[in-house]
């Protein structure tokens, strides 16, 4: 078989570097990565949080009580990292209101509430069956509407990431999927290989790069197969197997693993020419391009030991995690837990009803058997062991006694900021210390203090303008009156000179002056006297005889 | 005569280090004071006037002449220690005649109580109010520094100073805050063999 062969070559030739670090812990893909992925009963109601990416959110485009189409857009990208939203499914807008969202934190964020008519009626498609003839810009803006984020997990716009023009050496596809119990990809990989394989042309042909390497660990042999007869014998498209080891499916590690290159701390993979899209965004683009159809749904693989039917399942954006829950045969222990996103880098939810969100690839409900809750941090005792396992080279125990002291400085000499956040050390400290809370929230702390920062500046600037304007208009008002005096002043000496010029023609004219002067008191005083006169004539003799 | 040979050679190092200095000093003429500059750097910008002068930067301007470092409670400790290190004086804690460290708070114009009078607009250090004379009011939000000052000349009583909300981007990872059951240490979840 051609497809083997080509994969039989590339298992040889795959792997060029090496990243440093790394864990093994035990997989537990079983049984989610051999079942066919499920479609769900349609939930009772979609919670869909206007903001699902990384960026801004939109503009809500619907309102309570209106009738939506499947596939219309509810929201609007406004500014260049927003991301349009859809209707998942046809319905009512029930509410559009805060609700808890998929975050660590449980914080509520503005949220729009489908009730599904269970119809699932399709509003307009515009499918793009041949898109070569199509620019590039156009593409983008395509893939833009319809709301593809990066699927693999941070969520960053997919048509900004491609937007970037520089020439590329590599495009990367990324179905490592390398961490335990996730196999939402691997599933993708075995049932949709060939969408993938079109919408990995499609992002060739938008970044015109003639190299791709779409890389797969080992422990997926299905996933490597249908992928491998999907290529065929495309020669642009290489099939690259890499080891299974945790985290070689992070940006950094891959690129390292794949090309050998590290991507400098602080730059991006576009600064040495690579390009790194996830399987499930590739699957996504080809539905938005080929099909003109918005990312409404995405594979939630739905594990642990607490529930009957463990596995992958097509979940709709919006669908409360509770529903993902119920139709898997859930059956809580006491203190059930619920973890969004994997056992290495996921975080617990604070409640059950929070919905799927664009980059939600795992919910699991653990037995506390099966992931016993950590025991009381202990003390470090400079083991060193977290340090052989990080990816990024750091220090972890280093940054760890940094964080504890707050020395954000120090912190970020240590590079904290390369850190991918992937647990490695965490699973390996031997004190069951939570390092990689610590860095979150020093990282948290850090972004925090630039954030203040930076609204001090503001609020220095606008103060000092504000003083600025203060004094101009005190100059100016002072100006004005200094302004009018003189005027007065001169009306007063226009005043006085004209009867004075009659008789006293070619005098110079300081005598002019004084001449005017003694003219205006003499009138002044004529004028009070006239007035204490006419007031007073008891003291008209005392007035008189100051007068004369 | 070496004796007379050292004077000279001195003399002449002495004038020509004398002339670099005078070019120097001129040159590289600093115009304002720099400590201030970096005082009024770590003070949080607030301009509320709680520490008893016009504004930050009068402020900055008081402690480089030597006035107390711990007269500013919007800054709270964090800046006392700040201004610990860069003066290499003793950090003191916070004056309460000045006032205390508070949580972070905006201040809210109740519009349809808000009879446009304007003294609110001129009381704002930051010009972070809108309005116009017997137009309602209301306050820019993300420019206001919760400095309080508003709140007293409004006749009206209709400004509110309203904690800031949290939000999952501005969040700092205080899970003892989310719910009592999520142990803090329970990320990540430990996988065991």
């Amino acid at each position: 078989m051609s497809g083997s062969q080509t994969m039989n070559r590339d298992v040889n030739t795959a792997v060029i570097g090496h990243f440093p670090g790394g864990v093994h812990p035990p997989e537990r893909k079983q049984p989610a990565s051999s079942k066919p992925i499920r479609k769900l009963a349609l939930p009772q109601e979609l919670i869909l949080p206007v903001r699902q990416h990384i960026g801004p959110s939109g503009k809500v485009l619907v309102a309570i009580g209106e009738r939506v189409d499947k596939g219309q857009r509810l929201t609007e990208a406004g500014l260049s990292q927003g991301l349009p939203l859809h209707a998942p499914t046809s319905g009512i807008i029930a509410a559009i209101e805060e609700h808890p969202t998929a975050h660590a934190s449980g914080l509520p964020e503005q949220a729009i509430v489908i009730q599904p008519d269970g119809e699932d009626r399709w509003g307009n498609k515009h499918a793009l069956p041949d898109y070569h003839d199509v620019e590039i810009s156009r593409l983008l803006e395509l893939i833009q509407e319809a709301g593809i984020a990066g699927l693999g997990g941070a969520g960053f716009p997919t048509a900004q990431k491609l937007a970037q023009q520089k020439p590329l050496k590599h495009l990367i596809i990324n179905g490592v999927e390398c961490e335990p119990y996730i196999a939402a990809d691997d599933r993708l990989m075995q049932e949709h290989a060939d969408d993938i394989i079109a919408g990995t042309r499609i992002l060739q042909y938008i970044t015109r790069c003639d190299s791709v390497l779409l890389a797969i660990e080992d422990n997926k042999p299905e996933a490597i197969k249908a992928i491998a007869e999907a290529i065929g014998d495309d020669p642009q498209i290489h099939l690259k197997v890499v080891p299974t080891k945790y985290p070689s499916g992070g940006e950094k590690q891959l690129i390292e693993l794949l090309t050998g290159d590290q991507v400098p701390s602080g730059k991006l993979p576009m600064d040495i020419g690579l390009l790194m899209q996830n399987v499930g965004t590739a699957y996504a683009v080809k539905r938005a391009i080929i099909h003109g159809e918005p990312l409404l749904e995405r594979v939630v693989t739905v594990t642990g030991e607490s529930l009957k039917q463990r596995g992958n399942v097509w979940a709709l954006l919006g669908t409360p995690i509770q529903h993902l829950l119920d139709e898997s045969g859930f059956t809580p222990e006491k203190k059930q837990r619920i973890i969004m996103g994997g056992p290495m880098m996921g975080f617990t939810l604070p409640s059950s009803e929070v919905p799927v969100i664009k980059t939600t690839n795992c919910i699991m409900a653990p037995t506390e058997q099966e992931l016993p809750s950590p025991g009381p941090e202990l003390a470090c005792i400079r083991c060193g062991a977290c340090a052989d396992v990080c990816p990024a080279t750091l220090q972890p125990q280093q940054l760890q006694w940094l964080a504890k002291a707050k020395d954000y400085d120090e912190l970020e000499k240590h590079n904290l900021f390369d850190c991918i956040e992937c647990g490695a050390c965490a699973y390996v400290c031997p004190s069951e210390i939570p390092l990689v809370h610590y860095y979150r929230k020093a990282k948290a702390e850090v972004r925090n203090i630039a954030r203040e920062k930076a609204k001090a500046e503001q609020a220095r600037k606008r103060f000092e303008a504000r003083q600025e304007r203060l004094e101009r208009e005190k100059q100016e008002r002072l100006e004005r009156h200094r302004k009018a005096a003189e005027e007065r002043k001169k009306m007063q000496q226009e005043k006085a000179d004209k009867p004075e010029s009659k008789t006293k023609e070619g005098d110079d004219k300081p005598a002019g002056k004084s001449a005017a002067v003694a003219a205006a008191i003499a009138r002044a005083k004529a004028k009070k006297a006239a007035q204490a006169a006419k007031d007073s004539p008891e003291e008209d003799n005392s007035a008189k005889g100051n007068e004369s | 005569m070496s004796l007379f040979g050292a004077v000279i050679a001195l003399g002449v190092l002495a004038l020509i280090f004398g002339v670099i200095l005078g070019f120097a000093a001129v040159k590289f003429r600093v115009e304002s004071d720099p400590i201030v500059d970096q005082i009024d750097e770590i003070l949080p910008q607030t301009q509320c006037g709680q520490c008893g002068y016009p504004g930050c930067r009068p402020y900055a301007q008081a402690i480089a002449d030597g006035d107390d470092i711990n007269k500013c409670p919007p800054g709270g400790e964090a800046t006392i220690k700040q201004l610990a290190d860069l003066m290499g004086v003793e950090a003191k804690p916070l004056d309460d005649a000045h006032g205390e460290e508070d949580v972070k708070k905006v201040a809210v114009i109740r519009e349809d109580e808000c009879i446009g009078c304007t003294k609110c607009i001129q009381a704002c250090p930051v010009d972070a109010i809108l309005g116009a004379a017997k137009q309602m009011h209301t306050v820019i939000e993300h420019e206001c520094t919760g400095c309080d000052l508003c709140v007293e000349p409004c006749p009206v009583d209709c400004i509110d100073m309203v904690k800031i909300k949290a939000k999952p981007e501005t969040w700092q990872w205080d899970l003892d805050t989310v719910k009592e059951n999520i142990k803090a240490n329970s990320i990540p979840v430990k996988v065991v063999e």
